[in-house]
């Protein structure tokens, strides 16, 4: 489904990912731990399509696409989906609108009918109860004034909304209490399908042992220094990133 | 910021066409025969050729006002022609024999002159370059006792009523523009809603300017008796045309003891191109004068016109009357705004609330000006003033002059002010999520105008905000 080559990357001058390879397949959980600092965001957001990021070196083929080609509503529209770490607020825009309206261009690209505001209303009666939350969060503005949890949550809601074939989680867990953390991992893990791939950046072993990560990646200094099963968590939990840092880079798998 | 926000196109002005029609247009130039002559053509009462005379001496004292934000080349008041009707076999005003060609402009318009065909409940004059060309919902209206025409059938049929309000809120002396209009005012719209009357429809003026070189220079009088209620809207465009073209009206408002009046306005006179030629100057008075516990709502999204002036005011006569201001202020390429209010507290207890929202875009220069009075006699006066302003990338401009004067201590007057620049962040959260750039752009202003676009009127607020995407257009790359 994705596959990441020798991928290199700019914020400004300075050069963030160093040659990123990674293949992700279909029905896979891969997880992208690694210190502070280490490109985990700038990976994801380069996936996305960010245009603060420049790509230096490196392809993304993305079902046979080039992803980097693309605009990034041409990713949302080829089932490209981004949970931020630092989700946006957009001030006087209901949820609900928000949602609607992206709902629908999804499915114009995608050659479907769009769905008027009743039949939306619906629809999200529904995904409200995967990640439980409240129907009032419809009609607030999208982020605004929301806890971090609710940031996160709204996050997943539009996950949930949007079904997306590749989903990049990044650090959804964070600012999460322990309940909150369970309702999102189970409504990521209802949402997975055969045909359906997850990438979830975490600091923490805690969230992996919801969302059950097939591969676990470590990302430090822009590369990829370790790749493992889900084991590596565990062990990263126990031993830190200190070990990993003066490693020769690995090759991703 | 990066190159996502840089990049000007404006789309193409969807009103910029011209209707071919034979006129009766008077020569360019202004003197007092024109004045005679404008009035002689109306067959106006010899009070309202006096006060014109009167306008024009006046005028002729004054010089254009040069303290707003704004700049534009010296107008010629000798080059413009002053009146223009268009020329045709049957008398104007009749819908029935309105001409094909004229009907077919507003249709153009999305404004179609049939009954049967409009929007339900809203009743629409058309006035056209000088001249109303007919005014839906007569016969309706007037089982109710409101009066609902043009200026002129007011002016014949209604002479009393001028005679009383005319000047009462905005004098011909007020300033240049105002002067200038009430010499030489051509047509517009009067409205009057008796006492305890709930107007049952919005009423609505739709103008258009098409001759070009013309002036367009109408004057509407509403006057709501008391404990009435009346919600009017006022909507506008111009062809395309390469030179300037001046717009010089004037709005009168007289709310009665508990009477309510909201006036909303969309303004869509065309902008000029992206490198500043052509486009109206809109150069606007507005006023509205409230008695005991009235209330006076000015409604306006202003996204057309090269130059825009006009600070819709209320005059917070009576003891607990109140007046509101709610304005979004769009400027895209090389349009300017200088835009706002004035409220002047005069009774006890009064109330003002003022939400202005600018946006600026391209290298549009935006500015908001308003004033609060606090005369000594106005016990507990209370104002709220937010003033937002939003920047989309690095070339426009975004200013805020507030005046405040209080000369009774009892009063309380608050003034939040903020300037915010669209995030290239908010853009891409948006595209991310499946939008382009342009719809990104048009949720995010829309958000930022909401407090002001819930004011207007149902189908008003959906033009309005396809208006301000419209005007946006191109304004992110
Ligand atoms: N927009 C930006 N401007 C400047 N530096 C940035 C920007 N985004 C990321 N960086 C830098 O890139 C590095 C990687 O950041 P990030 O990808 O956010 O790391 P992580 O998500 O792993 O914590 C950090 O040194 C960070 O300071
Ligand atoms: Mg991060």
């Amino acid at each position: 489904m994705l596959v990441i080559t020798n991928l290199h990357a700019n914020v400004g001058d300075k050069e963030i990912l160093k040659g990123i390879s990674l293949t992700v397949n279909a029905g896979e959980v891969h997880a992208i731990m690694g210190p502070n600092g280490s490109g985990k965001s700038t990976l994801a957001q380069v996936l996305a399509g960010h245009p603060g990021y420049e790509v230096t070196g490196g392809t993304v083929e993305y079902e046979g696409q080039d992803l980097l080609a693309m605009e990034p509503e041409a990713r949302a529209h080829a089932g490209v989906f981004l949970a931020f770490q630092y989700p946006i607020e957009i001030p006087g825009v209901s949820n609900a609108y928000f949602m609607r309206t992206a709902y629908n261009e999804v499915r114009k690209a995608r050659g479907l009918e769009e769905v008027d505001p009743m039949d939306f209303l619906d629809i999200m009666t529904e995904k409200l109860k995967l990640v439980e939350m409240d129907e009032a969060m419809l009609q607030r503005s999208v982020n605004s004034g929301f806890s971090g949890g609710e940031k996160k949550r709204n996050e997943i809601l539009q996950m949930a909304v949007l079904e997306p074939k590749l989903a990049i989680l990044d650090e959804t867990d964070s600012g999460l209490d322990i309940d909150a953390l369970r309702i999102v991992a189970n409504g990521v893990n209802k949402l997975k399908r055969p045909d359906t791939a997850t990438i979830v950046v975490t600091h923490y072993q805690r969230l992996l042992e919801y969302i059950v990560p097939d591969f676990v990646h470590v990302l430090a200094g822009g590369r990829i220094v370790k790749s493992g099963g889900k084991e590596l968590a565990l062990e990263l939990e126990a031993k830190g990133y200190d070990w990993l840092l003066d490693e020769p880079a690995a090759v991703g798998g | 910021m990066s190159s996502a926000i840089d990049q000007l196109v404006s789309k193409e002005y969807q009103y910029g066409f011209s209707t071919d029609i034979a006129a009766d247009t008077i020569p360019p130039g202004l003197n007092e025969d024109v004045v005679r002559l404008i009035s002689a053509k109306k067959g106006e009462p010899p009070f309202l050729l006096e006060w014109r005379l009167k306008a024009f001496r006046r005028w002729q004292q004054m010089t254009e006002p040069h303290w707003s934000n704004v700049t534009y080349p010296a107008i010629d008041y000798q080059a413009v022609s002053y009146y223009s009707a268009p020329r045709t076999a049957k008398p104007l005003g009749s819908l029935d024999a309105l001409d094909p060609k004229i009907r077919e402009t507003y249709n153009k318009l999305g404004i179609p002159l049939n009954e049967q065909k409009l929007l339900a409940g809203v009743a629409v004059d058309a006035v056209f370059d000088s001249v109303s060309v007919g005014t839906t919902y007569k016969e309706e209206l007037k089982k109710h006792g409101i009066i609902f025409c043009s200026f002129g059938e007011a002016v014949r049929e209604h002479p009393d009523l001028i005679e009383k309000y005319l000047g009462s809120v905005v004098p011909y002396s007020d300033n240049f523009f105002a002067a200038l209009n009430s010499a030489v005012f051509s047509d517009g719209s009067f409205v009057y809603i008796p006492k305890g009357v709930r107007c049952p429809m919005e009423l609505s003026t739709y103008f258009r300017i098409n001759a070009a070189d013309t002036g367009q220079f109408e004057r509407t009088l509403i006057v709501a008796d008391e404990g009435s209620y009346v919600s009017y809207l006022e909507g506008c465009t111009a062809p395309k045309r390469s030179t300037n073209q001046l717009h010089a009206a004037v709005v009168e408002i007289v709310a009665l003891d508990n009477a309510t009046v909201k006036y909303s306005t969309v303004q869509n006179w065309y902008a000029g191109d992206e490198q500043g030629v052509g486009g109206i100057y809109n150069f606007v008075t507005k006023r509205g004068k409230a008695f005991t516990n009235s209330k006076i709502s000015w409604t306006q999204v202003e996204t057309g016109s090269a130059i825009t002036w006009k600070y819709p005011s209320v005059i917070l006569q009576g003891d607990n009357s109140t007046g509101e201001f709610y304005s979004v202020a769009v400027v895209n390429n090389m349009q300017q705004a200088d835009t706002g209010t004035k409220m002047i507290h005069i009774g006890r207890n009064t109330k003002s609330n003022i939400v202005s929202k600018g946006i600026s875009a391209g290298k549009g220069q935006n500015s908001y000006r308003g004033q609060v009075k606090v005369m000594p006699r106005a016990e507990n006066a209370r104002n709220y003033t937010q003033c937002d302003s939003m920047l989309i990338g690095n070339a426009c401009g975004a200013h805020t002059f507030p005046y405040i004067e209080a000369q009774n201590n009892t009063a309380t007057i608050e003034h939040e002010a903020s300037t915010s620049k669209i995030g290239e962040d908010q853009i891409f959260y948006l595209k991310q999520r499946g939008m382009s750039a342009e719809q990104a752009v048009s949720m995010i202003v829309s958000g930022f105008c909401r407090e002001v676009f819930k004011e207007l009127p149902m189908e008003f607020a959906l033009e309005a905000q396809q208006l301000l995407g419209i005007t946006l257009e191109g304004s992110v790359g």
